[in-house]
């Protein structure tokens, strides 16, 4: 395994030149596909990247799944719950499991975990999709400008990046989700949770991948194709776009993948102390947040737990192999 | 007369931001319906719930130790600062106001006897002043005697309530004792005179001027802000550490935040105590317990009495519930406080009656119970708003809610067809995000009514401010359409008046917020209050607090909920066990020890 890794590195830095003189041919083989070669060989990251589609197919086709192997999430089944002797805890072992409800119900009101856990995944990948793309957004831009144009822009952008990291953000964002009308932005309820949930994942984690970008920006710019870039006289705008940018996606991939599973734990953190999405709508977090009462009936917080934990291992793990693919020196 | 809020409900909120984990009512109470006797066995003297009705244990010995536990922390042990129904209980081991609630099994907890005072108060210039003669030959722990100027002072310090905020507040509110303009406390005006307010023409009588008729004004004096508490002994906020003792124990080892045992008194007289056995040598409480540490405790007998009377966590609960021996050894009485739901009226469509009686036709009660707790942690059905406990109760249904007490869904449509709106409607509801027993009832709220087509979405509030800001804020209820406010009320003490005044009366509400009445706006309602307020025979009073009930539900702004009910289990130590209806609670001051 020592010379693809030499290949891949000649190969990454040939590309763009590859790119600018207009003759990609030579190897017949682009910086993507041998990144994908390599992906392939990790089965680890393979494993972690099927699953994810399976989560996002799951999270798509909610209403179907449980239409076929569920209830709705919301319907309570208190003659699943033992009111007779006072408890209040689901009748049958395991909390109530049964080829009806395939893991167990609540205790009080009796709703059935799977639906709302399989609900519960469109909320939390939603939020965490959008807050990603959010600070992607935002960081790679002004991590690029912080990074090229440099001088006194670098300087205001860099404390910027050090204001918001030292940021109390979950103090902040239980302040804002809190004080928070009911309608605002011509939104309304939920769909105001989420977007306020997604603004505040979203805005606040931008510096880290600003810092990352800006970091390989400052790199980059030194880089020869830069300088001859410079030399014939391409103006910012075109080097930013042709050749910084491309060989950014590698990075701002691998960072998205690993900022997925954070934020997806923020979402849920701020649900568990209820500043999240409203109930009754399910949410991962919440869920927990609600089982935290009831800890004499495991049940009820192993799942929605159990879901939060292969989530985000899940992306970690493909995170990992992806970065390890793009840029194989990073990890040996 | 206002105040505030009632006895505080004592929840497990963890520090900043984390939810309630429990939220029991302050109270149970005696045994006012003795319905479970649950899984009695003739021959086993032990019986579940039996001290809700009679003493569990009887003995006179003398000696031995009780071990106390509190989960959290007094608010204050201070006589004249404290608000916490326990506290007020268990004050009585350590203090004598001017009356108590005597000592004995469920309702008789509820009777008023004089303690410090020789005798109830006689009233003159139509119930506004009051005078009690005080007992002679009572004393200090220091041996000095207590005079009249002493509960004079006592009642004067707890209304400086910068020093002491977190007291009630029925001395000093607008329309109570008729203090000098501009009087804030001994502390901040000393040279005052306050002889308009308290007279004390010689060292045994002990006359209050109210600004108001105040009929039940027994049940005021009875407040531990009427222990005496010597002047040249006071330290202010400190005194809650150096409490000078009246009753038959005294403070020692007092470790502020951690512990502190109470001792016998020996200059406490049982010649002019006719209230107080004061059987145990010796009662030890510890504080900051894990609650659930707590209850595995009581359930080894390591520890005898939770002293904060929430009931056994979750966990507990389900162990005690499903054991047929431990719950045989354990207590469920009602307490004196009702989780309702307020609807308010001043949200369209609630705005018409139809509406109104829709919801409550449409609820399902068992839904609602099983919300908070179900049957045995939660509380029995209600269908008014006085619970069985308080004097003045009357049993009535004015919207039955069908054989399973799953809701009149006829009824309802019918309702929602007089209305004017056959296919239901859309509103909101509010709860207390920290309370996860009201979330529990505000989804079952939305569970119910779907069934008749009313459109429920839930919107929660902080506890702190959901009064302030929220539910108790009229503009704000109206603007943001909150047609339901999850609601609930203990009374002070178990009297009409402690119970109805701040949720029934539309007076109490305020353009500005506050008020716990969010909902009851009815000016017959209003007058009622007032002439009960005058009426000095209690019977004819009591009589009035069941009339008020009946026309606040005729007008369906509060749908009823639950009376609360909380799971106790019994020490196995501690002999004369009972419950006391004045609290709901376990009554402290008769608790003996077998060792």
């Amino acid at each position: 395994m020592t010379l693809p890794p030499e290949a891949g590195a000649e190969a990454e830095a040939a590309a763009p030149e590859a790119v600018l003189a207009g003759a990609g041919t030579t190897e017949g083989r682009s910086l993507g596909q041998i990144a994908w070669m390599r992906l392939k060989k990790d089965k680890v990251a393979l494993g972690g990247g099927i699953f994810l589609i399976f989560l996002i197919l799951v999270a798509i086709f909610a209403p179907l799944i449980v239409k076929y192997l569920g209830y709705p999430p919301n319907e309570f089944h208190q003659e699943l719950i033992d009111t007779a002797g006072g408890t209040l805890e689901p009748i049958g072992r395991f909390g109530g499991m049964s080829w009806d409800h395939l893991m167990g119900v609540e205790p009080v009101n009796g709703r059935d975990i799977f639906s709302r856990v399989v609900y519960g995944s469109r909320i939390s990948l939603l939020i965490a999709f959008l807050a990603t793309l959010l600070s992607v957004a935002i960081g790679t831009t002004l991590g690029i400008i912080s990074g090229f144009i440099g001088g006194w822009t670098d300087t205001l952008t860099s404390r910027l990046m050090d204001i918001f990291l030292a940021f109390p953000l979950l103090v902040l964002a239980i302040a804002l989700a809190g004080v928070f009308p009911d309608d605002a932005f011509g939104l309304h309820g939920n769909q105001l949770r989420i977007a306020l949930l997604i603004f505040i994942i979203g805005f606040f984690n931008w510096p880290y991948i600003g810092r990352i970008i800006r970091g390989q920006t400052l790199s980059l710019r030194e880089r020869e194709f830069v300088e001859s870039a410079k030399s014939i006289g391409a103006r910012r705008g075109y080097i930013l776009r042709t050749e910084m940018l491309p060989n950014l996606i590698a990075p701002i991939l691998v960072y998205s993948t690993l900022l997925i599973p954070t934020n997806i734990l923020f979402e849920a953190a701020l649900s568990f102390l209820g500043v999240g999405i409203r109930p009754p709508t399910p949410s991962w977090g919440g869920m927990l947040s609600d089982a935290v009462v009831y800890y004499t009936q495991p049940h009820f917080m192993f799942w929605p737990g159990m879901a939060i934990f292969v989530t985000v291992l899940a992306f970690n793990l493909f995170g990992d192999g992806l970065r390890d693919a793009l840029d194989p020196r990073a990890n040996r | 007369m206002n105040h505030s809020r009632s006895w505080r409900v004592r929840g497990l909120t963890a520090a900043g931001v984390s939810a309630a984990l429990v939220l029991a009512a302050c109270g149970g109470g005696g045994g006012g319906t003795g319905s479970q006797q649950g899984s009695s066995n003739q021959s086993s003297q032990a019986v579940f719930n039996a001290a809700s009705t009679s003493v569990v244990n009887p003995s006179d010995k003398k000696g031995g130790t009780l071990k106390f536990a509190n989960p959290g922390d007094w608010d204050s042990l201070d006589p004249g600062e404290t608000y916490y129904a326990y506290s007020w209980n268990f004050a009585r081991l350590y203090g004598r106001s001017l009356m108590m609630f005597k000592s004995g099994p469920g309702k008789e907890g509820n009777q008023l006897v004089p303690d410090l005072a020789e005798a109830p108060g006689k009233s003159s210039d139509g119930a506004k002043t009051w005078t009690y003669k005080i007992r002679k030959g009572v004393k200090f722990d220091d041996g000095t005697e207590v005079t009249s100027a002493d509960v004079k002072y006592a009642v004067l310090r707890s209304t400086d309530k910068q020093t002491f905020p977190n007291g009630p507040a029925y001395w000093e509110a607008p329309s109570a004792l008729n203090l000098p303009n501009g009087y804030k406390g001994p502390y901040k005006t000393p040279n005052m005179n306050t002889d308009s307010a308290i007279e004390t023409p010689d060292e045994y009588t002990i006359v209050f001027h109210m600004k108001k008729p105040f009929a039940a004004f027994d049940y005021l004096v009875q407040q531990p802000d009427t222990m005496p508490v010597p002047k040249d002994k006071d330290t202010g906020a400190k005194y809650r550490n150096s409490i000078v003792s009246t009753g038959p124990y005294k403070f020692a080892d007092m470790q502020p935040g951690k512990s502190f045992n109470l001792v016998r008194n020996d200059q406490w007289d049982p010649a002019t105590d006719p209230n107080r056995k004061a059987l145990p040598d010796r009662i030890e409480v510890t504080l900051n317990v894990n609650a659930d540490d707590l209850d595995n405790r009581l359930l080894s007998g390591d520890l005898d009495v939770d002293v904060t009377a929430v009931g056994v966590q979750p966990a507990a609960q389900s162990r005690v519930l499903q054991d047929p021996t431990l719950k045989a050894n354990a207590d469920n009485p009602l307490g004196v406080r009702n989780w309702y739901t307020s609807i308010n009226p001043t949200v369209p469509p609630l705005n018409n009656i139809e509406c109104r009686k829709a919801i409550m036709y449409g609820m399902d009660h068992t839904g609602y119970q099983t919300a908070y707790g179900g049957q045995f942690a939660g509380g029995d059905i209600a269908t008014t708003i006085l619970p069985p406990s308080i004097p003045g109760h009357v049993d009535f249904d004015l919207y039955p809610s069908g054989p399973d007490h799953k809701g009149d869904l006829d009824a309802a449509k019918k309702s929602l067809e007089a209305c004017g709106q056959p296919n239901g409607f859309e509103t909101n509801i509010a709860y207390r995000a920290e309370r996860p027993k009201e979330k529990a009832a505000a989804e079952a709220f939305q569970q119910a009514l779907g069934r008749i087509g009313i459109k429920l979405t839930l919107r929660p509030y902080p506890l702190a401010d959901y009064f302030a800001q929220y539910c108790g804020l009229p503009p704000y209820v109206v603007k943001n359409k909150l047609g339901l406010c999850i609601n609930g009320w203990g009374a002070d003490w178990p009297d009409g008046f402690g119970f109805l005044s701040q949720i029934t009366d539309s007076r109490v509400i305020r353009p500005a917020g506050g008020s716990s009445n969010t909902s009851v706006r009815i000016p017959e309602v209003d007058k009622m209050l007032d002439t009960a307020l005058t009426e000095l025979n209690t019977d004819k009073r009591n009589q009035i607090w069941g009339e008020i009930d009946k026309r606040v539900m005729q007008e369906a702004v509060i749908y009823p909920g639950v009376y609360s009910k909380a799971l106790f289990v019994r020490s196995k130590n501690a002999t004369n066990i009972m419950v006391t209806d004045a609290y709901g609670e376990y009554d402290y001051l008769g608790m003996g020890a077998q060792k």
